[in-house]
């Protein structure tokens, strides 16, 4: 139904153009797509996780919401379908698995944004509904652990060759731990996978291989924790775990892998020069504008006086910045106030009429 | 009202009153207790309300379900005591309950 991986081939070199740019694919959003496509504005759609639906998609797609109006119970991935369902009208444009790195006014007075992957959107607006921030890898609280980061610790594998003949170390008892234990076994020089626990939550038939693995000597299994890391100048060495059933002691490893999940993070969100308030963006109520012309921000993200974190609050936000933006993409047209059950011409652009 | 002890790992320790059927997570965060982040709100999502309960006490407080357990792979860590506080329901029996928060929640 919907586009997800853009309408620009990947690897294309040429700056997206569009009108609005929405960072954020939680609830409040999605539901700006809604509000935005009513007034005949389209929208791109950035979020850094590989699904849509933030929060609700994340911490909680099977936790039930009480508080949507008109839906006295409804989960957080039930929510995010239904949400999908409502814009698909508007044909959005996602980008997942990306982050807006930079916000930058242009002398024209649009925005450019870049995304950690080095792609370009000139936007008339930007809409900034990243609800806590941006999903990011935990880092374990291990000491000296950033000096090593990026060089022999990566909480991702973007290029597998980097990791070919190293000695690698894999934390973590999920899907992401698992899978990669097994892409990189083949091209690792030794591995090993440590967990605190022997029981996996990744999926059976990936927990089966390692076993395998395991019994043919292929794979070291450890059940315990990290305790210290040593090395020099970022080059991991050695690190020393604690089993659980046994005294301390040092693995060989020069690459390690921690799988810790994902926290929210206000990432570079802080140095758009936004005023932020206690890691907040704050806004004005009539518009929900930050002190950014042109740039607005809804949802949790956003603070003004007697704000709260509902998401029912970020859609009446939503309603009310898509009012703003269209002046801005449209200033020489006038914006007539219209409701979707009596307005033939909405009613057209939802494909009900 | 039950009392619930927070020991801070620099062993300072903080008495609070919680009400019962409360989490013992939302004890600390209603008194603003240092190191108890809940970062998912109490869905037992997160693991960042992470605690050690205090030997004397772990029989009363039980053992993590599943889903805590599962949940307890993203805390850092993890001892025998452990528990994610948003699980732990506060009852009468738990009256003087004491727990640790660790280092770092991450």
């Amino acid at each position: 139904m919907v586009d997800q991986t853009g309408a620009v081939p990947q690897g294309a070199e040429q700056d997206i153009e569009t009108d609005v740019v929405i960072i954020g694919a939680g609830p409040c959003g999605l539901f700006a797509v809604f509000e935005l496509g009513l007034l005949d504005i389209r929208a791109h759609v950035i979020d850094i996780l590989d699904k849509l639906g933030g929060q609700c998609a994340e911490l909680y797609p099977e936790k039930p919401i009480y508080d949507i109006p008109g839906l006295p119970i409804v989960t957080g991935a039930k929510l995010t379908d239904q949400l999908l369902e409502q814009i698909k009208p508007f044909d959005p444009v996602f980008h997942l698995n990306e982050r807006i790195d930079a916000l930058e006014p242009m002398a024209d007075g649009r925005f450019k944004l870049v995304t950690d992957d080095h792609r370009s959107f000139i936007t008339k607006v930007v809409v900034i509904a990243a609800g806590g921030g941006s999903f990011t890898p935990k880092r374990p609280p291990l000491a000296g652990i950033e000096a090593y980061e990026g060089n022999s610790v990566f909480y991702s594998v973007r290029k597998m060759e980097n990791f070919t003949g190293r000695d690698i170390l894999i934390v973590g008892g999920g899907d992401s731990a698992l899978d990669w234990t097994l892409s990189l076994q083949p091209i690792a020089n030794s591995i090993t996978l440590m967990h605190r626990r022997d029981d996996f939550r990744a999926a059976p038939h990936s927990v089966e291989k390692m076993r395998a693995l395991v019994a043919e000597n292929k794979l070291k299994l450890v059940i315990g924790q990290v305790k210290q890391l040593h090395g020099d100048n970022g080059q991991l060495e050695r690190v020393t775990v604690k089993p659980k059933d046994g005294e301390e002691l040092d693995l060989i490893a020069n690459c390690m892998l921690p799988f810790f999940g994902l926290t929210m993070k206000l990432g570079p969100i802080a140095q758009w020069g936004l005023n932020l308030h206690e890691n907040l963006i704050p806004v004005d109520t009539e518009k929900f504008q930050t002190s950014q012309p042109g740039i607005f921000a809804i949802g949790d993200i956003n603070d003004y006086p007697g704000k709260l974190k509902l998401i029912l609050s970020g859609f009446h936000e939503g309603a009310l910045m898509a009012q703003a933006a269209h002046r801005i993409v449209y200033p020489d047209r006038k914006l007539k106030f219209q409701y979707t059950t009596s307005s033939s011409n909405l009613q057209k652009k939802l494909g009900v009429k | 009202m039950p009392k619930i002890t927070f020991v801070q790992p620099d062993g300072s320790r903080q008495d609070v009153e919680a009400q019962t059927g409360m989490t013992v997570m939302e004890a600390a965060k209603k008194n603003l207790i240092d190191g108890i982040e809940a970062e998912c709100g109490g869905a037992c999502a997160c693991a960042t309300c992470h605690v050690y309960v205090d030997e004397a006490w772990q029989q009363a407080v039980g053992k993590p379900a599943d889903m805590e357990e599962d949940m307890l792979d993203f805390a850092f860590d993890v001892r025998e005591a452990s528990r994610l506080s948003c699980q732990i329901k506060v009852t009468d029996e738990l009256d003087g309950l004491i727990v640790a928060v660790p280092d770092k929640q991450f």
